[in-house]
């Protein structure tokens, strides 16, 4: 049993995936609180050249194996837990995310560990350490002890920016052999599907419009287009508008599609809830258009306005153009 | 022998047997705002039907662009009940199979869940009432005989530009010393257009709870501020055994005429024209088209205005029968709005003022005025918000 | 394939949200509780695969309070056979949930449990995780397609950036549903009511319910941003204008 912190990396095809670095910042936050290690758990094949950018580690544990080489939930769980159980830390973190999120449970299952999730920022109290998580379409902030003596913590992008998990410095690695119970795994990776390559590449875009449910109706798609093009930019869309089918999904932002960092983001009846803010975060500058005065959107945004997005469109469009010399 | 779909269709549409009396005129079809882009218009509709050819019919999702407006009904020489009845009823084998567009779908499942289509908490339905100088008494809490239970409604409750509407309605009320009283979060979708769209089984459902919740009460009369209050508490309540004597406020005060003349102190010098809602007047000849002229007529000042289509002729705004809500699907199709073909005809009449007396003519109509760019050239009043600009400073 | 989808019952954001007097947890005076969004997800997706494929839908839920309607609604959409689980159920965490569906899922024989990868007010994991953690079956979630195939299915799991994993998985398995092939679909309310008058609630009465494994809570509360968006005042002309300067000024307009 020990004060450390672990935290598991996540990679895609080759490569960190920037949760990771967040997760980092935030056990780094853990570590020197509770005056411990902080160490990367990092899962591969033929990939221990990764380790080398995981410098806000103490030190990395890597373990190599051709069933780690992609993400699968059983192969990757039952790794984790075979690797932790020994040393036993305060706290593993893994991401909210897609692949974090299917093994978590069943580490904290294995280990017998109390599970936390949608965590986005810690904090050490009495030398303890503190979730402080977020629920209710970000509406609610729930925070308390980490129970021990090892919790498994899940968590969401934003509490941290990725730059506070990158240090410089190859950190020190050890080679750990898997689990023997790698065999007869219940969930195997057929393969990769491509994004359709879609009209538009979201990220390379300086400036967004993006339409979340207070839209209200298809209806008002098109003057948000016609404002999009106006202003040189491109419309998004949240998680609603793609599952309707009214826009595709290579015009999703957030948690299962694009994150943006354009100059402009003007977003238009989104709320703000958690999913789609990761995705936006880091624009140059927000600006929420919800007549909803409590919108999370608006914790995030720089300028807002509780006016009705269909009254606003025409005459910002009509503006826009006349400003523009059009 | 298996019953042919005309035949179901006979059989449970209300005075559907009046369908077999249909001489394929096209009087229907020509008449319908959407008639051009409709790949079934009603005479079509009946053709299929009488050919045992109706798959087609389901599969177009043409009948999803009748915004239940009443012109065909009201032409229809041998006067079926088209868009109550047959228009409604095929709405209804749409939704059976699923394919309804999904802000149409929403709106259903926000009026299950929440009372209203428009998916807001029941609880803030009277919120627009708080903290007004001109108290609105809520009857839970007033336990006492009123004269008038005012039915507020969905668009009036929660619409920001319509719930001015409902704070001039209660001045006026106030004005005239009328003791009235409204349901606030007891109030429930009168069921209009999700009638009219197909879902009876839905109305049904609300006109149980508004009936029977307003026989908790006591009050004379029913008075609304919305059309489609008017139409379905009048023509389609009494079926599921709720009758109660209702009147659009229209009618209410026009009633009161010479009681109201006189707080009509200050000139309103504008040219003003008068739009004539559907389920006001045409639609199940409900008839009401003078009362609304005798009120702008008797404000000092105005100079009242025809335009060419008015009373049983008037443009529909668009918004009945689930057209509210399929705002998308019908310019995907007809590239066209029938609410800006109504401004462009008030402009016409030469109207500085376009009068209104629905909460759906409100918002479509300011709407249009924008997507037309005339904001200079026509403002949107409902005739409640030009009594209390006469009566009030 | 017999498929089981277990409904977990959410507060409704629509609502306000309160905190109760004990300042940790959410005052369910006024709360609305509605079926989890991602769960409507799963059952759509359940009955899709048994248009294509045959077999069964059994829904599941606790009896928090108004479940009937939903369950109804369900049968109206094609399941098969609804329960509810009674007893006194206020406020429990996803590992207590977990723990009551636990006997229950056991009697039952399923291919599949499909449940919504995720739900607003997860604090303590997902209810699918803690389900196939607790019955030991393999677990994928955020699914956006299911595909039977050879005594197996096949996946589509979704990565950031619209990327897919097509994954193989043995049965029985649990699938955390994102998105349904299909937008959940339309019931019409005289079939909702018909189902009330001819289907059947079966009711199980719960076991005791095991919270353990999920943090306490010490404190629970509304967030006052550190920062908030500087609001433009006026009607839509006025913050048109606004806007424009805005943008103007930060070179946005060039």
């Amino acid at each position: 049993m020990s004060q450390d912190v672990w935290v598991t990396v996540e990679t895609l095809r080759g490569e960190v995936l920037e949760i990771s670095d967040t997760l980092l910042a935030a056990g780094r936050v853990l570590a020197d609180g509770l005056g411990s290690k902080l160490i990367a758990l990092l899962l591969g094949h033929n990939a221990e050249g990764l380790a080398r950018t995981l410098g806000a580690a103490d030190r990395v544990v890597y373990v190599d194996h051709a069933v780690l080489a992609d993400f699968t939930p059983d192969a990757y769980r039952r790794t984790i837990a075979g690797v932790v159980e020994g040393p036993a830390p305060r706290v593993v973190l893994f991401g909210h995310t897609s692949m974090g999120m299917d093994v978590a449970c069943g580490v904290s299952h294995d280990l017998g560990a109390p599970l936390v999730t949608s965590c986005q920022t810690v904090k050490v109290k009495d030398s303890q350490p503190w979730y402080v998580s977020l629920t209710c379409g970000g509406k609610i902030v729930a925070e308390g002890e980490m129970p021990g003596p090892t919790c498994i913590v899940t968590m969401i992008p934003g509490g941290y920016k990725p730059e506070a998990g990158r240090r410089e410095g190859a950190p020190e690695v050890s080679r750990v052999a898997p689990p023997t119970t790698l065999g007869d795994l219940r969930v195997s990776l057929k393969g990769y599907v491509e994004p359709p390559a879609g009209d538009v590449d979201l990220t390379k875009e300086s400036i967004l419009v993006g339409v979340g449910r207070g839209i209200q109706q298809r209806d008002n798609l098109k003057p948000a287009e016609e404002l999009a093009a106006v202003l040189g930019g491109v419309v998004a869309a949240t998680r609603p508008i793609v599952d309707q089918g009214w826009l595709p999904t290579s015009r999703l932002v957030g948690k299962s599609g694009k994150t943006v960092k354009p100059r402009l983001y003007l977003a238009l009846g989104i709320s703000g809830a958690p999913e789609h803010v990761e995705g936006i975060r880091d624009a140059a500058l927000i600006v929420a258009i919800n007549t909803d005065e409590k919108a999370p959107i608006y914790d995030l945004a720089h300028f807002g306005a509780a006016v009705d997005v269909s009254k606003l469109l025409p005459i910002l469009t009509e503006k826009i153009k006349a400003a523009k010399g059009g | 022998m298996s019953t042919s779909m005309y035949d179901t269709i006979l059989e449970t549409t209300p005075r559907g047997e009046r369908i077999k009396l249909c001489i394929q005129c096209g009087m229907c079809s020509g008449i319908c705002p959407h008639g051009f882009v409709m790949e079934y218009p009603p005479r079509l509709l009946i053709a299929a039907l009488r050919a045992d050819d109706v798959a087609p019919v389901f599969e177009s999702e043409t009948l999803w662009l009748c915004m239940s407006c009443f012109a065909c009904s009201q032409v229809c020489p041998a006067q079926i009940p088209l868009t109550s009845g047959l228009l409604a009823r095929l709405k209804a084998e749409m939704l059976l199979r699923g394919k309804v567009p999904a802000e149409l779908q929403s709106a259903l499942e926000n009026t299950r869940r929440y009372g209203n289509p428009l998916g807001e908490s029941p609880r803030k339905r009277a919120a627009w009432a708080m903290g007004l100088t001109t108290p609105v008494p809520i009857m839970a809490q007033l336990k006492e005989t009123v004269d008038v239970l005012w039915f507020v409604g969905d668009y009036a409750s929660y619409h920001p530009r319509v719930q001015s509407v409902s704070k001039a309605m209660a001045r006026i009320f106030q004005a005239l010393g009328v003791r009235f009283g409204i349901l606030g979060p007891e109030e429930n979708s009168d069921g209009d257009v999700q009638c009219l769209a197909g879902e009876r089984g839905l109305f049904e459902l609300l006109a149980q709870k508004n009936g029977r919740t307003l026989s908790k009460y006591r009050f004379k009369e029913i008075v609304t501020t919305d059309p489609h209050t008017y139409n379905v508490f009048k023509n389609e309540y009494p079926t599921v055994g709720f009758s109660f004597p209702v009147k659009h406020y229209t009618q209410f005060l026009a009633e009161r005429l010479t009681q109201l003349k006189p707080l009509l102190r200050h000139e309103q010098k504008y040219r003003v024209t008068y739009h004539d809602p559907c389920t006001l007047g045409r639609a199940n000849h409900n008839d009401v088209y003078e009362e609304p002229r005798q009120l702008l007529q008797a404000i000092p000042g105005l100079e009242f205005v025809e335009m060419p289509h008015n009373r049983a002729n008037t443009i529909c705004c668009g918004g009945g029968g689930g057209g509210n809500w399929l705002d998308g699907f019908t310019w995907e199709r007809a590239h066209t709005r029938t609410s800006e073909w109504r401004v462009k005809e008030a402009l016409g009449s030469g109207a500085q003022i376009l009068a209104v007396a629905c909460p759906y003519d409100m918002p479509r109509f300011e709407d249009a005025v924008k997507s037309t760019g005339q904001e200079k050239e026509l403002i949107v009043k409902d005739i409640a918000e030009l009594l209390t600009d006469a009566i009030f400073d | 394939m017999d498929i089981v989808v277990p409904i977990k019952f959410v507060p409704d954001l629509v609502e306000e949200l309160e905190i109760d007097a004990s300042g940790a947890a959410l005052d369910r005076t006024f709360l609305r509780l509605i079926p989890n969004e991602q769960d409507d997800h799963a059952l759509e997706q359940a009955l899709l695969l048994k248009e294509r494929h045959g077999g069964t839908v059994t829904v599941l839920t606790l009896d928090t309070g108004d479940v009937d309607e939903t369950l109804f609604t369900a049968v109206a959409k094609g399941a098969d056979r609804v329960i509810k689980i009674t007893g006194d159920f206020a406020g429990l965490n996803n590992h207590a949930i977990a723990s009551l569906l636990h006997p229950v899922l056991q009697n039952l024989s399923f291919d599949l449990i499909l449940t919504g990868t995720q739900a607003v007010d997860d604090l303590d994991g997902s209810l699918g995780t803690l389900l196939a953690a607790r019955l030991d079956l393999p677990y994928v979630g955020y699914i956006t397609g299911v595909m039977p195939a050879d005594g197996n299915v096949v996946v589509r799991k979704e990565y950031p950036g619209g990327l897919i994993a097509e994954m193989a998985i043995r049965l029985p398995a649990v699938l955390g549903i994102q998105a349904a092939e299909k937008p959940p679909r339309y019931v019409v309310t005289s079939l909702v009511m018909q189902a009330m008058k001819t289907a059947r609630i079966e009711e199980i009465e719960a076991g005791q319910a095991d919270s353990r494994g999920a943090a306490g809570v010490a404190r629970m509360f509304r967030p006052e941003a550190a920062a908030h968006a500087e609001m433009i005042e006026g009607h839509p002309d006025q913050v048109a204008d606004a806007l424009v300067a805005l943008l103007k000024e930060r070179g946005l307009l060039s």
